[in-house]
């Protein structure tokens, strides 16, 4: 039995008690997402100079995730009124009824704090503020502010994304330098054709509930187009480590291929006709994409442990 | 003071939620104790 007060949670229709289970709050961190921030900040924190004991790297990495999916949490609080109408998100945990909007926010506010302050104290509090800016910029700017009013919402708004390799950096050097900038970069760019390949083959969804992505505000044609751009832009800095000199010229190849592999990807959008119902080209770029920043950031890591491996057995030899 | 009965749907969802928590809690506090360990033992070494 349960004790009930005065609450708000009681309404004509009885007390209202939660069945959300724990899987059901797992799942307003949207985990999917959080894999790509784990990886791309682990990406960072191995690529930085300098160490940093594993445990308090574990840490914070798990900082990292947990804030990423705290802004995930505030995003679905939100967006709960669109979530309800778009067939890809009708079935998060705040339009199915499993978690109530204001238990959504609760925790997105308490994980937040806690994820940064942990950071802070544990790390430092450079990142720190590089995981509460993230977090503000994804909430705040992105979810509150652009997506609803301009079509260049996730290009802006990508930043948000892009920031986790730089707060790896930041765990271990407590600075930002331009390697760390060029890690950012990465994503940021890569973004744009990452999310305007979803949003075409998902245009009635985005249109339904007025969101003004590109394909609805300026047509497939424009889309595509700038979909070809960024992925040229893409391409060009996944090459700059090597150029920079912070990556090998064996992972210049890798990314060389890597790059024009998505360039191909987004040729065949450019091509497919318009009005096309199955968007199969678009869907391709969409798979293809994902495996890009995972190949580039695997690779990425790879080298630099290598090269690394490389100089100790040099020096002992 | 009012009463009422839990469904068997809302005790199992509760006691999966307090079973997470707890966990969660439990992980804060090794968490905590292994950092303190770690910030103390470099502190000695420089």
């Amino acid at each position: 039995m349960t004790v009930i007060d005065n609450h708000e949670a009681i309404g004509q229709e009885g007390v209202r008690l939660s069945e959300a289970s724990a899987r059901d709050f797992f799942e307003l961190l949207k985990p999917r997402v959080m894999s790509l921030v784990v990886f791309t900040g682990l990406a960072g924190m191995v690529m930085a100079p300098g160490h940093i004991n594993p445990f308090l790297g574990f840490i914070a990495i798990l900082c990292i995730a947990v804030g990423a999916g705290a802004s995930g949490a505030l995003n679905m609080w939100y967006d709960a009124d669109i979530d309800a109408v778009m067939t890809r998100t009708a079935t998060r945990p705040i339009p199915a009824g499993k978690i109530l909007p204001q238990e959504a926010l609760a925790f997105g506010l308490v994980l937040s704090a806690f994820s940064v302050c942990i950071l802070g104290l544990v790390i430092n509090w450079l990142s720190a503020g590089l995981l509460a800016f993230t977090i503000f910029f994804y909430a705040v700017i992105y979810t509150m502010w652009l997506k609803r009013s301009t079509p260049q919402n996730i290009v802006i708004g990508g930043a948000a994304g892009a920031f986790p390799p730089m707060i790896g950096w930041a765990c271990v050097t407590n600075g930002v330098s331009i390697e760390s900038i060029i890690l950012f970069l990465i994503t940021f760019l890569w973004t744009p054709a990452h999310f305007w390949a979803l949003a075409l083959f998902k245009m009635r969804d985005y249109g339904a509930v007025g969101v003004p992505m590109l394909p609805n505000v300026s047509g497939e044609a424009t889309t595509k187009t700038q979909i070809v751009i960024y992925a040229c832009l893409t391409a060009i800095i996944g090459v700059v480590p090597t150029i920079a000199g912070f990556a090998s010229m064996a992972y210049g190849a890798f990314g060389t291929a890597l790059g024009l592999g998505f360039i191909w990807y987004s040729i065949g959008v450019y091509r497919m006709p318009e009005g096309d119902e199955r968007m199969l080209p678009a869907k391709k770029l969409f798979a293809f994409s994902i495996l890009y920043l995972f190949a580039i950031f695997s690779a990425l890591m790879i080298d630099h442990l290598v090269t690394t491996l490389w100089l100790t057995a040099g020096k002992v030899a | 003071m009012d009463l009422v009965t839990l469904t068997p749907a809302q005790k199992k969802s509760r006691r999966g939620r307090n079973i997470a928590l707890g966990v969660v809690l439990f992980g804060l506090v090794v968490l905590f104790y292994v950092v303190t360990l770690i910030k103390f033992s470099n502190g000695m070494v420089q």
